[in-house]
Formats: structure tokens, sequence, C-alpha cells
């Protein structure tokens, strides 16, 4: 089995989402939210009568619809399905799978060193920006509390489901709000160290829109991979996160342009542009 | 305290600032005693540099006294004078293991950012740019050094701040720009441009073995000091045709290496250096590699072009169809200045150089922004600028 087919069959078993219909696209939560948001602003405009209200009315209208009959046109012109995928998986539950990353790293400690490391999930935080907390609650079982989109804080219990010392770990969500599973690879490089292979799957909440939006934004998933990567490498190699935050600048707000003795020359830009440079130092 | 920000294009400004604190446990806080106007500064001060950000503290030259030193410090203490390397290394990756030190993996808070210009992120730089890692440079009262275990170089000895200061960056840079040239007895080094950086690089070209070094310029007091200084043989290019005058130089062989110590802000006087100041002047290109051109097309079959001056991002009507029909080696590259501070240190100490030659300007931090105009329009022949907080 490869690599990614072991992440891919980490199916989650207490996922509630479930295609009744080849037309719905939009998943159960998302069409609660949608069903009573647009129920709600359908209602507010209609009382309002004016021009912002027919609009609300609208807008309104559509997402109702929208929850009442779980089909989106807009995931399906951005061909996004956040409900369960019954073509591609008949019989089980669906898994995790809207978002898939495969990232790798060059560290230089042992194997071991860094299955010891990950293996205590509760130190996955120190490098991955977006984890509040991780906790565990057994050998193999563990909370974890992300930061979601727009600060709000998503919890779910995982279980490590396969492992080899200093070798794999692979993990899954249980039950909470984000359907997820990983795994990290660890492989000697020799006197390199060891490469890590991290493959992550996971639906976001708010579903794949979310991510696309979050992506759109610069949040992209894969970068944020990539940048806790380095973050574990610089724990691991220097000691420390390469830091600049709360360092001075000209932009904090306690600074003032300096009172000097004299008032230094004034240079405006075109003085200094009307004569040309040649070697610099 | 007093710190020289940068406020956009031709604009810096002293400022009074927040003193630096210690953020992470490899950092020191060092007080500045003597800073330095880098030629490379000039590519901030002219704009040239993407990812700056108004009220950033430039400066990546500087000295003096550690004054507070991270948990995990060992080998400092308050009180010790130190220089510091402008290249930010963490001392344990793969490549400063290998000595390439600013090529170092663990330094860069936002190697991101470099990635999507680069491939690949170098090691973080004081002062900057945020894609360089953001951190505030030493021109102010004090500065934070991280990893201040590995980078600074303690002066135990009577040695004056303007003799050692330059192991910060200039004197490695045109050191390595001449050990990079692989120079061999009897071999004829051309150098373009005759900044701090150039003279270093003939200096040093002579003091790795070169025969000849002949050192390319238009400004008449930077020939004069590559002449009195250097000790080499010069070449005003305004007036000269710098190809055919280095050809009947070499006897027709062309020089054994080519140093362009001048960078992405070139300038000539000849028709290709014309249209790249267009294009930048219409934002289509953003370096004007004229010297590297030049150099490109001067030197011999199998020689070795040497580029310590700095490079941004693109390059346009690049001749590697000259480079590839000669066989030419090209190398590069920021400095790895860890590497070259002690054996550099100790060729000051014998008395084989004495850097502080390269100094014009002498000026308190408070007059830092004139510093900047008078290097950049070389106004008084200006060379060097050193700042004293």
């Amino acid at each position: 089995m490869s690599f990614n087919q072991e992440i891919l069959s980490a199916n989650n078993p207490n996922s509630a989402n479930r295609d009744e219909s080849g037309n719905i696209n939009v998943g159960e939560i998302e069409r609660v939210v949608c069903a009573v948001a647009g129920g709600a602003l359908a209602v507010y405009g209609f009382r309002n009568r004016t021009l912002k209200g027919l609009l609300l009315t609208v807008a309104g209208t559509a997402l109702l619809h929208r929850g009442a009959t779980g089909h989106c046109n807009t995931y399906d012109l951005l061909g996004i399905r956040t409900s369960g995928d019954k073509t591609r998986n008949e019989t089980s539950e669906p898994v995790a799978k809207d978002i898939h990353i495969e990232k790798s790293i060059t560290i230089g400690k042992s194997p071991s060193e860094l299955y010891n490391f990950w293996r205590d999930f509760e130190n996955l935080p120190k490098f991955m920006t977006h984890l509040e907390s991780v906790r565990c609650v057994g050998l193999n079982r563990s909370h974890w509390i992300a930061k979601g989109p727009a600060g709000k804080l998503v919890e779910w219990d995982a279980e490590v489901y396969n492992e080899k010392p200093n070798e794999l770990i692979a993990w899954r969500s249980l039950e909470g709000e984000v359907t997820n599973a990983g795994s990290v690879r660890f492989e000697d490089a020799g006197e390199r160290g060891t490469v890590v292979r991290v493959v992550l799957n996971y639906n976001a909440p708010g579903g794949k829109l979310s991510a696309f939006v979050a992506k759109l934004l610069g949040g992209e998933p894969g970068q944020m991979i990539e940048d806790d990567l380095r973050r574990l490498k610089q724990i691991l190699e220097a000691g420390e996160i390469a830091n600049v935050e709360g360092q001075p600048s000209g932009r904090d707000s306690q600074a003032r342009p300096a009172r000097t003795p004299e008032t230094p020359i004034e240079n405006t830009g075109e003085q200094v542009k009307s004569r040309a440079a040649t070697s610099l130092g | 305290m007093k710190a020289l920000c940068w406020f956009g294009k031709y604009d810096v400004r002293v400022y009074d600032v927040p003193e630096p604190k210690i953020i992470n446990p490899h950092d020191a806080i060092i007080k500045v005693t003597t800073t330095a106007i880098c030629g490379s500064d000039l590519h901030l001060y002219d704009g040239y540099i993407p990812t700056m950000q108004k009220g950033d503290i430039l400066g990546h030259e500087f000295m003096g006294e550690v004054v507070e030193v991270g948990s995990a410090v060992r080998n400092l203490k308050p009180g010790d004078r130190v220089v510091v390397p402008f290249t930010i290394a963490c001392g344990n990756c793969f490549f400063c293991r290998k000595e390439c030190w600013s090529a170092c993996d663990n330094t860069n808070p936002n190697a991101g950012m470099a990635e999507t210009l680069y491939g690949y992120s170098g090691s973080g730089l004081f002062g900057y740019s945020h894609m360089m890692g953001g951190y505030a440079g030493g021109q102010a009262e004090y500065v934070r050094v991280p990893f201040a275990d590995v980078g600074p170089k303690k002066i135990l000895n009577g040695l004056t701040d303007e003799q050692v200061l330059f192991l910060s960056d200039i004197f490695p840079t045109g050191y390595m720009a001449a050990e990079n040239c692989d120079i061999k007895p009897g071999d004829t080094v051309a150098v373009w441009g005759c900044g701090p950086v150039g003279l270093f690089a003939i200096k040093s070209a002579y003091l790795l073995g070169a025969e000849r070094v002949i050192a390319i310029d238009d400004a008449p007091e930077r020939l004069r000091m590559a002449a009195e200084h250097g000790g080499a043989e010069t070449m005003n290019f305004a007036e000269e045709d710098v190809h055919d005058r280095l050809k009947q130089m070499t006897g027709g062989i062309g020089p054994d290496s080519c140093i362009d110590a001048v960078g992405l802000e070139a300038h000539g006087t000849t028709l290709d250096a014309f249209y790249d100041r267009a294009k930048a002047a219409l934002m289509l290109t953003t370096d004007r590699p004229h010297a590297l051109r030049q150099a490109i097309h001067a030197c011999r079959k199998g020689g070795t072009v040497s580029i310590p001056g700095v490079y941004g991002a693109f390059l346009d009507k690049f001749p590697l169809g000259a480079a590839f029909a000669k066989g030419l080696t090209l190398k590069m590259g920021q400095t790895h200045v860890h590497k070259y501070m002690q054996p550099l240190l100790d060729k000051i100490e014998e008395g084989a150089i004495d850097p502080s030659f390269v100094i014009t300007h002498r000026m308190s931090l408070a007059d830092a922004p004139a510093g900047y105009a008078t290097f950049k329009n070389k106004e008084q022949e200006c060379i060097k600028v050193v700042l004293k907080p």
C-alpha cells in the first residue's frame, strides 16, 4: 500500500456527512447553517421594505434554497462538493480528502530523535502555529484544538491507527468538527539526517469553499505546512525559531523623528536622481 | 534610541525608537560603537530591493559592545567587544556545517517569501528587507543580534573600530570574490567597480597571489585609491574601450578572471547601458547588468567571472552565449562572512592590511541621511562613510 493510500483509507468512522442524492453538494452542517441564516435574512429583508431590504431578501432566499435542497450552483461552478462523495466511496464512511497536502523536509537529526519528538503530540503546537493545543489522553488518543477560520477554535479527538517506531506515525480524527487524517514518515538520510515526509488530508470547517477562500487570502494550507516543517527544523537544529516580532522599527507607535542638534541636510529625490551611480561597495 | 529608518526611495530618517530586547535564547544586545553605510544599502536607498517596509532600521556593517545576552549564549558576556557578520547563521544546519554560512537554513523567518522569488531561501540578513528576514539593522544605538554564540567575533587586542569594522561585510566580501577566482601565480585579475568591495577585492587578489590587477571605474578618486592603496593598474571606462584595452594589456588573451564589484545598478557609456537604464526606468527590468556583460565579454577562455556585486531579480540581455562559448566559470553569492572573520582578522593583526584605508567620511548617526546622499552622489569624493551613534 502506498503512503498516500494509507492515509486515504483512514476513514473517519464518526463522520455525519452522507450523500443521499447525486444533486447534493453541500455538507449537512453547512446546509443547516445556510437554511437558518438564509431564513433570517429573508425575513429581516422583507420587513425592511427598502432596496437594501429587497436585496437581503433575495440573498436570504438563495441561502435558504441552498440549505433546503443541499445544492449550490457556486459550488457546481467551482467544482466543489462538501457533502459526501457517493461515487468514490459507495459503502464506507466518507474520508478526509477535501484538502490533500504532501510536504517533505530534511532535518539534521536521527529518525529516532524526530520520531520521539513528533510522537509526543503535545510538541506539535510548538511548530504548527494553527494548533492551539494538543493533549494526549491515552497512549493512542489525543485531543486537538486548532485555530479555524476567523479565529474560531475547532476541536477534535484523534487516534494513532498505525505506527512503526522511528519510521512512521499515522493518525486520524475520531469525532469533532474537523475530519482529518495525517501521517509522517521518517527516512534515514545518512549524514544529512532524516527526510521527514508529511501527508495531511482534511475537510476544512466551513466546507471546501472556505478552503478556496483561505487560499485566495493567502492562508494556503500547503504553504502553512511548509512553514510548520521549517519551524520544526529550526527547533531541532538551531534550538529556537527565527523570529523578528517585537523588534524596534520606525513603525512602532512610540517611534518619533529624532531631534538632532543640527537638522540633517535635506535631500530630495530629484537631486539624487539627476546623478548616476557607478561602482558601489 | 536613535536609529536610521527607511521610509522609501531616497527617504531615510533618524528616528527615536524603542530599544531592542532579547527575543530568543541565542540573542545578544549590542551597543553599537561604529557602523557604516554599505554600497548595498544604496540599493535599498534607490528602491531596488523588494519587500522593504516603511520604518525598517537599516545597517548591516556594525560592531560594538555586548550589553546583554540570552540564556543560551555561553561564549559572550556584557562588556565584550565584537564585530558582527551581516549574515545570520545558526551554525548547525547542513549549510553552516559546509561553511556555506550565508545559505543557512534556519535564520530567515520569512523564508517562504524568498522561496517564492528564488526557489530556496538564504540566511537572514540584518537590515536588508523582509524577504531576507526583516531583521532590524545596526545603524542604531543598539541592535539585537540573533545566534550571537555563532556569528560575532570578539576583538581582544588594541585594534581600533575602524581597523576591524569591515570584517562585518566588505572585507570578507572582497576577499571571497578574489578567492572565487582561484588565482594562480601569474594571473591577471580585472575588477569592475572601485567602491569599497572592489578595493578589497583588489587587495585580496594580490594577497592571494595575483600578478596584475586591473581596476575599472569612472570616478577619478576611486581609481586613484585603487592605484595608491591597492597597487592596481587603472582604467577609466568613460575614456577607454574597456574590452580592447584589456585585450591589449593581456597580450590578446584577456584577464584570467574578472570580478564584478558593481552589481545591479551599473552605469556605462555603451549602448546596452542606456538600454538598461531606459528599461529600468520603465519598470521593465529590475537589474542593470552592464558591468557583468562587459566582464563576461572580456574574460579569457576558461576563465572565472566572480560576482560580489548584488543582483536582485531578473537580468535582460545576459550574454550566456559568450560565457558558454568560452567555457567560463561563474561564481557569486552572499558572502560566507563567518568563514573569513578569523583568517582576515589574523591578516589585520599581522599588518598585512589595514582596512580603514577606504574610509573617506566620518559622521554621527544623527547625520546618516546626509551620509546616504553624499555616498549616493559621490559628493566630496565619498567612498566609505562610517557612523558613530
